[in-house]
């Protein structure tokens, strides 16, 4: 018996520091979720189900040695693509915005898968090459980037194809993109940005955008979302309004309060302090996967960690940024803390990442 | 450092060999990604300054808000005051009911208004086709977004379960209990009781306009017409508000406060519903109307137009389609007869010109005049006819009136002129609002010389006034004028304010009543019309008595054997202009051109008690149809088995007692009672 959980130890690879503070977050998910869903168990219920299948991907993803990734990475690339484009294809014979993938089992959305393995292939791509890297190297990784992206845009989820695209921009900018490739980049992007607004976004994207810049020229339609998750974030003052006792979510003036909104149920109810206890939460997961992309002993496990953990911060920014006002709605859940179990398990899968890469390290790095 | 040129050129090898220094990639990775780390931090004090700035600079600011967000304070609407008749019969009143509503804003965004209002009408089997509902579904789609949108009215205790159940695939349906206006007599009181609808767009603007909005926040319907616009400040009563914590979706969490709504106060009339459906009864398919009223008090007992309409299409909302029904009716159902009608007044002003001609010196009682077959003016060879062919010989005033001699009164307007004409018939009240409590009024037309000229821009001539003797040319009244002028005559020159309720005056200020009138407040003068003597008014009553009592008298045949002294005057007004060669043909002219038929009449005749005036759209003669009707009310009204109007002093003893009377006395008293029944019924 012993002798069984001595063999399966040799199996665990996770960092204990990182799985600390992830379990901290959920644990926090989970008691602001009981009051955002107002108190309903059976949604609580699930979401703890959801966040043991997604500690167990992190614990499987953790297990498997980086150099597995490494090898893999493109087949799961050309695979997930496959994947985006029979979504599309399904969500053209259907109607509407499709982002599931019906397997008859499970449905599941290939665009999380692609959060994982996007940042993953471009890592590969670029541990093949010499550092820092060159300009057609460079355009090669951002044309499979925009692969995908544009597969996603046109489904259309324009907020998932923003963040897989960063995550993969990352890459390219941690294998030493040269600065003034970066500069022309941004040239290009603002001259490109308005074209792209003009021809290729949609009147739901673009009422997003305009509500973004003025909330209060139409407070009970498009900007209704923004002005009520100030109001909630603004009325939690310093120490909150309690747990349970927020009457902006409860009293169903805040939407989706449980999903991409939480953030503001959080700050009514735990007020400034409980924002700097979630922000210190973020921080030191951050740091810790800072830490072990330092620590990493190859270019694939460097820039695979370093842009998993700008993307992770990322997202934070984006979501938060987008409930206190200071970006636009894009529909990022909050990671780690939303409803929802997506997210969460491809969250997890990437954490699970980070910690293969520091504990299937050599142990004596020369 | 640029290590390219260590990249093996070795094709033939499967796997590519790269030569790197792995300490400087690992040193370039550090640098950019603490290049990153820093923008990192510098975003995240970004965040953390802007939560700052909500939380804790601006947070009051937001707690108000927050406030606001979940305190909504609903108006109540409060009950409207009920409507009795003189006996306390109910005449308006509120039932409960149950209107299935949407509020657009809440409807599910995935489905269509169409759709799901198919669906509903499926599940509830409403009565809505397919017209209604697209008519329903652009009313939902274009109108306000918070505005409720009434669906269906009326649902059973069955729909209202049935709805209930389902209510969860219903986003932005629910079904509100109300209280509408229900007119329980239907169309025999319309013209008077009028009738509430929904608040539209104009009675917006007015309630605003009076800053009375928010005493309207939660109601639905205001008085329209009649007595229900008129008293609407009474009967409405004062909003009350309900102070709860809401959700987004107007759902209701908590009541912090109640401040109970103030209901309208209940109004009596003076009007006596038995009564109306008599005189409906009575017109049956006559176009026309019947207004009887106490002389003395001015209260008015009977006030009917024939063909009238049921309010209740109105309370619940009026089709296009029947209103434009309504509308096109060649017998106009939404003209109230007795206050906006203009009528010739005809013969039935004889007493009152009597009146004018003796106070001016014009006639006295014994004045004689030989009244011939036509009267021409001095100079001229027009003839204006006299109603018999053969005319009537010589005769005084009281014959005049008796008789209805035109030739007399086309002399006395002739002396009198127009001037004079219009001064005493404008004290009788001609021309001018009667003071009765709705505004559906018209004022009709007095001529004048003035009028003449402004109408058309041509000067008045002797010829235009002699017509005006016999209350035909230029001249056009409404019933309740000349039942008004009548009880003035009654009440010898006393004012008389015709009026449906009965404390008109403490109930509404009299500022505000009659300020549709003149604009400003005038109180209203004591006496009407001021002569020298009234025993003149006297001349004209005697008049009126010898019409239904005196051996020629016009109306002796309808008002043969009644119990109590009555006194009239027929009129019969001619609506087309019979050439001078021609002769008056009631069958060779067109339905719609044959005469007018008035009666005005009052009993009893020492003290009046009622007076009844009756108005038959081209019926033909004034004494052979309207008299019958009038005598038929008088009798409804002071023979009242129930509340009898006459004493022993005013009932003639020569009418009581004969055998067939004290029958038809014991039949009407149980035809009254059984009417009383299915009144109450």
């Amino acid at each position: 018996m012993i002798s069984i959980l001595e063999k399966l130890k040799k199996h665990v690879h996770v960092d204990l520091p990182l799985l600390l503070g992830i379990i901290t977050l959920m644990g926090t998910s989970i008691v602001v979720l009981y009051s955002a869903t107002n108190e309903n168990t059976d949604m609580i219920i699930s979401q703890v189900l959801r966040t043991i299948v997604a500690l167990g991907a992190m614990l499987i993803m953790s297990a498997i040695p980086p150099r597995v990734y490494a090898r893999w990475a493109f087949a799961g690339y050309i695979l997930c693509t496959v994947l985006l484009l029979l979504v599309l294809i399904a969500g053209h014979v259907g109607k509407g915005a499709e982002r599931w993938l019906d397997l008859g089992i499970i449905r599941f959305q290939p665009a999380e898968l692609m959060k994982i393995i996007m940042p993953m292939t471009i890592a590969a791509f670029f541990a093949r090459r010499v550092l820092p890297a060159k300009f057609l190297p460079c355009l090669a990784a951002f044309m499979l980037i925009m692969v995908p992206v544009g597969l996603i845009v046109l489904q259309p989820d324009l907020g998932t194809a923003v963040l897989i695209a960063v995550s993969g921009c990352f890459i390219i900018y941690l294998a030493g993109l040269n600065w003034y490739l970066i500069l022309a980049g941004a040239v290009t992007f603002a001259l490109y940005a308005p074209i792209h607004w003009y021809f290729f976004m949609y009147d739901y994207q673009k009422h997003r955008i305009i509500t973004f810049l003025d909330p209060e020229s139409d407070p009970l339609n498009k900007g209704y979302n923004i002005i009520q998750s100030k109001i909630a974030i603004g009325s939690g003052g310093m120490l909150g309004k309690g747990w349970l006792q927020g009457t902006q979510s409860h009293l169903q003036f805040l939407p989706e309060s449980h999903t991409d909104f939480i953030f503001a149920v959080y700050c009514e109810e735990f007020g400034f302090a409980g924002v700097l206890f979630l922000m210190t939460l973020y921080a030191a997961v951050i740091a810790r996967c800072a830490y072990i992309s330092m620590q990493a002993q190859n270019t694939f496990e460097r820039l695979l960690s370093g842009a998993l953990t700008l993307t992770f911060f990322f997202y934070i920014f984006v979501n938060v940024g987008m409930v206190s006002g200071l970006l636009p709605v894009v529909g990022v859940p909050l990671p780690m803390i939303s409803y929802g179990g997506t997210s969460m398990i491809a969250l997890s899968a990437a954490f699970g990442i980070i910690m293969a890469i520091h504990t299937h390290r050599k142990k004596q790095p020369y | 450092m640029n290590l390219s040129f260590l990249r093996a050129k070795s094709g033939s090898l499967q796997q590519r060999v790269i030569f790197r220094d792995n300490i400087a990639e690992a040193n370039l990775f550090k640098g950019r990604f603490l290049i990153a780390a820093t923008v990192v931090i510098l975003m995240t004090i970004a965040l953390i300054y802007n939560l700052y700035s909500l939380q804790i600079v601006n947070h009051e600011s937001f707690v108000s808000r927050s406030n606001n967000n979940r305190i909504k304070i609903l108006p109540i609407a409060p009950p409207r005051g009920l409507i009795y008749d003189r006996y306390g019969v109910l005449l308006a009143e509120n039932q409960p009911l149950y209107e299935l509503e949407v509020i657009p804003e809440n409807l599910d965004q995935g489905k269509t208004v169409r759709n799901t209002l198919a669906e509903l009408t499926a599940l509830l089997a409403l009565p809505l086709e397919a017209e209604d509902l697209d008519q329903l579904a652009d009313k939902i789609r274009l109108g306000k977004k918070f505005k409720p949108v009434v669906v269906a009215s009326k649902l059973t205790e069955e729909q209202v379960a049935t709805f209930s159940v389902n209510q969860y695939a219903f986003a932005g349906f629910s079904v509100e209990p109300r209280l509408k206006r229900f007119y329980p007599f239907g169309s025999t009181l319309t013209h008077a009781l009028g009738y509430v609808a929904r608040i539209n767009q104009k009675d917006m603007e007015q309630l605003e306009l009076l800053n009375k909005t928010k005493n309207y926040a939660a109601t639905q319907d205001i008085g329209k017409q009649g007595v229900e616009r008129y008293y609407e400040d009474i009967l409405h009563g004062k909003v009350g508000y309900k102070k709860v914590e809401v959700d987004s979706t107007g759902r209701i969490a908590r009541t912090i406060e109640f401040e109970s709504p103030v209901p309208g106060r209940d109004i009596y009339l003076t009007l006596d519903v038995r009564l109306q459906k008599k005189a409906q009864e009575l017109l049956g398919e006559h176009k026309g109307a019947i207004l009887l009223m106490d002389p003395a008090s001015g209260e008015i007992l009977a006030f009917v137009s024939n063909p009238s309409y049921d309010p209740n299409m109105f309370v619940r909302g009026i089709l296009t389609s029947e209103y434009q029904e309504l509308l096109n009716n060649p017998d106009r159902p939404l003209i109230n007869r007795v206050s906006q009608g203009g009528y010739a007044p005809a013969s039935t002003i004889k007493p009152l010109m009597t009146v004018m001609g003796l106070n001016e010196g014009l006639i006295t009682p014994k004045t004689q005049f030989f009244g011939g077959p036509h009267y021409s003016l001095p100079g001229s060879t027009h003839k204006f006819r006299d109603w018999r062919r053969w005319g009537h010989g010589w005769m005084d005033v009281y014959r005049a009136i008796e008789i209805s001699c035109d030739t007399f009164f086309y002399d006395l307007a002739f002396k009198s002129g127009i001037d004079n004409i219009n001064k005493y018939m404008s004290a009788f009240g001609f021309g001018r609002h009667s003071g009765i409590d709705i505004y559906e009024e018209s004022l009709a037309n007095l001529p004048s010389k003035d009028w003449k000229m402004a109408r058309f821009k041509q000067v008045w001539v002797p010829g235009d006034t002699v017509p005006i003797g016999i209350g035909q040319g230029y001249w056009s009244t409404t019933l309740i004028q000349l039942v008004r002028a009548h009880a003035i005559l009654t009440q010898h020159g006393r004012n008389v304010i015709p009026h449906l309720a009965a404390n008109y005056e403490e109930m509404a200020p009299l500022e505000y009543r009659l300020n549709h009138l003149s604009g400003r407040y005038t109180p209203p003068p004591k006496m009407a019309v001021e002569v020298k003597s009234p025993t003149y008014f006297d001349v004209g009553m005697k008049g009126m008595y010898l019409v239904v009592n005196g051996p020629e008298g016009t109306g002796r045949r309808a008002f043969a054997g009644t119990k109590y002294k009555a006194a009239g005057k027929s009129g019969t007004a001619q609506l087309i202009t019979i050439k001078q060669d021609q002769h008056y043909n009631a069958s060779a002219i067109a339905k719609e051109h044959r005469d007018n038929a008035l009666f005005v009449a009052f009993a009893p005749y020492e003290s009046p008690k009622a007076l009844v005036g009756v108005i038959l759209e081209n019926a033909g003669g004034g004494s052979k149809f309207a008299a019958p009707i009038a005598r038929q009310m008088l009798d409804a009204y002071l023979l009242d088995p129930e509340h009898p109007q006459l004493t022993a002093e005013t009932a003639p003893a020569d009418a009581r007692g004969s055998s067939q009377d004290r029958k038809n006395g014991r039949n009407s008293r149980k035809g009254k009672e059984a009417e009383r029944e299915a009144a109450r019924r």
